[in-house]
């Protein structure tokens, strides 16, 4: 069995192979990354830290480029507005 | 700050190769590289396939640990002072850390982007780069059953089809711009690479069932009726147009080259790409480049040309292998030519269709425009996050509107990185 981690997705818990790159989840969760100025949402697109469009809050941190990070236990990841 | 002989911007194929011919000829070497873990994108593992040992990657990485040379992830280079050192920001948890790098021989291995060509609903959720959805599906997201749409244009639309269907998703539609008139002699030129063959014939295999279609692109993603999902991709052959019902689309028009490094530094560009000699010089004597950047040619041209760059940084003779970095060289030229873009693509966004994704610039807002300077001043397009990296390339297809600089910070980086002592190092002693 791979090892799991727990990951808090706009304030929902889910439990994730480690690894697993934090983009990958918002998909899965179906939770934007961001709201982009006019409103809408946008999930990732490059998938390689080029388009800025999966940037999200990570621990209270904003613009952090999910799909460049790997879910780590604990890890609180928020829709950025 | 750290000193290195030989400093290696990027660990994908071309700057591993590099780094392991360095540090192996004794060299002190340091590859950075932005992404979490090295391989860069051709490379790129799996959550659920680490550490297979047989695969070329593994091999290299081995090579590349037992080489001595210093492999640091998750370090951005975003400044560059002379042609001495450069600046990266490292940011991980909650950390932001500077290191300024000293370098006497700098090897530029930056790699490339994929061009995007905005048209309607291309920015819907549902929506990836081709080679976005791949290294999504790598990196967890569970694509299984999921209908997807493979378009656009280049051999990554092969390699991107076989990967998804590998991860058990159903491919309905693999929709390449170039007309098999273009792509038939392209197929028959590769005799002399029977590798390469090969390689297509096993990619298409593991699609067998799903239509291969040529000259065919995408002119729509049509949304969901709640408006926030894709519901299919309006496709046509420039005489009919249908739709293709789908989950998701990946979408993705070839490859554009990361110079954004090599242009700050100052080096000659022959058009899109870094000008280098039979030796991966550029015009700055102790930088080189490697990889897509001087060329998009693929794995084998980055792999020989790292190579030749290792043996160039140690002095050593590289005569032996220009012969092979030729071929592939020739081989990135018949890419272009057989992947060039049709002029419909450049016709496929509407007045209301997103240009600038960063600051939701539509179409109607650049029309009439005379370049970028005007539409920066006029609409803030180009000014986001991405620094115009995904709609200066569209700008270009459609306008033909030049970039106009590059300036540092060569991303986004946090107010703190910029006050960090490592990038002021000698204004304590000024002050």
């Amino acid at each position: 069995m791979p090892e799991r981690v727990m990951i808090t997705i706009n304030g929902r818990q889910l439990e994730v192979i480690a690894g697993t790159v934090v983009s990958a989840v918002m998909l899965q969760a179906a939770e934007p990354c961001r709201i982009s100025v006019s409103g809408k949402p946008r999930t990732a697109l490059c998938g390689m830290g080029t388009c800025f469009e999966c940037r999200a809050v990570v621990n209270g941190v904003a613009h952090r480029r999910t799909c460049q990070l790997v879910c780590a236990d604990g890890m609180s990841v928020e829709t950025m507005r | 700050m750290k000193a290195a002989e030989v400093l290696v911007v990027g660990a994908g194929p071309a700057g591993i190769a590099a780094g392991i011919v360095t540090a192996e000829h004794g060299l002190r070497t340091i590859v950075l590289d932005d992404n979490p873990e090295a391989g860069g994108q051709i490379w790129r593992s799996g959550v659920r396939s680490k550490g297979h040992k047989r695969t070329a990657k593994y091999r290299a990485l081995e090579r590349l640990a037992c080489s001595g040379a210093e492999l640091l992830c998750s370090y951005r280079v975003f400044d560059a002072e002379d042609t001495t050192a450069i600046l990266a920001v490292c940011e991980v948890g909650e950390e932001t850390s500077v290191t300024r790098f000293r370098y006497e021989q700098l090897v530029l291995a930056t790699g490339a982007r994929e061009r995007f060509l905005p048209f309607p609903g291309w920015t819907l959720p549902g929506v990836f780069g081709a080679g976005g959805l791949q290294a999504l599906a790598q990196g967890g997201f569970l694509v299984e059953g999921k209908r997807v749409v493979v378009a656009g244009t280049g051999p990554l639309l092969l390699a991107v089809s076989a990967h998804l269907a590998e991860f058990g998703a159903k491919v309905v539609c693999v929709a390449e711009q170039a007309p098999f008139s273009q792509l038939a002699p392209f197929a028959v030129s590769l005799w002399r690479q029977p590798a390469k063959i090969l390689q297509g014939v096993r990619y298409r295999a593991s699609f067998w069932g799903t239509p291969y279609r040529t000259g065919c692109w995408p002119s729509a993603a049509l949304p969901s009726d709640n408006g926030k999902e894709l519901r299919a991709v309006r496709l046509t052959d420039g005489r009919r147009t249908w739709e293709e019902p789908c989950d998701l689309l990946a979408c993705g028009f070839h490859l554009v080259p990361n110079t954004e490094l090599a242009v700050l530094l100052g080096c000659t560009l022959q058009g899109e790409f870094v000008q280098v000699d039979s030796q991966q010089r550029t015009s700055l004597p102790n930088v080189f480049c490697i990889g897509e950047p001087t060329g998009i040619a693929g794995l084998e041209a980055a792999l020989v040309q790292g190579e030749i760059v290792g043996l160039a940084c140690a002095g050593r003779p590289t005569k032996h292998l220009e012969r092979r970095a030729k071929a592939e060289r020739a081989f990135g030229r018949r890419l272009a030519k057989t992947f060039a873009l049709r002029q419909e693509l450049r016709a496929l966004a509407t007045p209301e269709t997103l240009v600038c994704r960063c600051e939701d610039i539509p179409m109607s807002k650049l029309e009439g425009l005379t370049g970028w300077t005007h539409a920066k001043l006029q609409t803030r397009c180009g000014m986001g996050p991405c620094q115009g990296r995904i709609c200066g390339p569209v700008l270009e297809s459609i306008f033909g509107w030049k970039p106009v600089s590059v300036r540092p910070p060569l991303f986004p980086v946090p107010l703190e990185a910029l006050c960090s002592t490592e990038s002021h190092p000698h204004s304590g002693s000024n002050a």
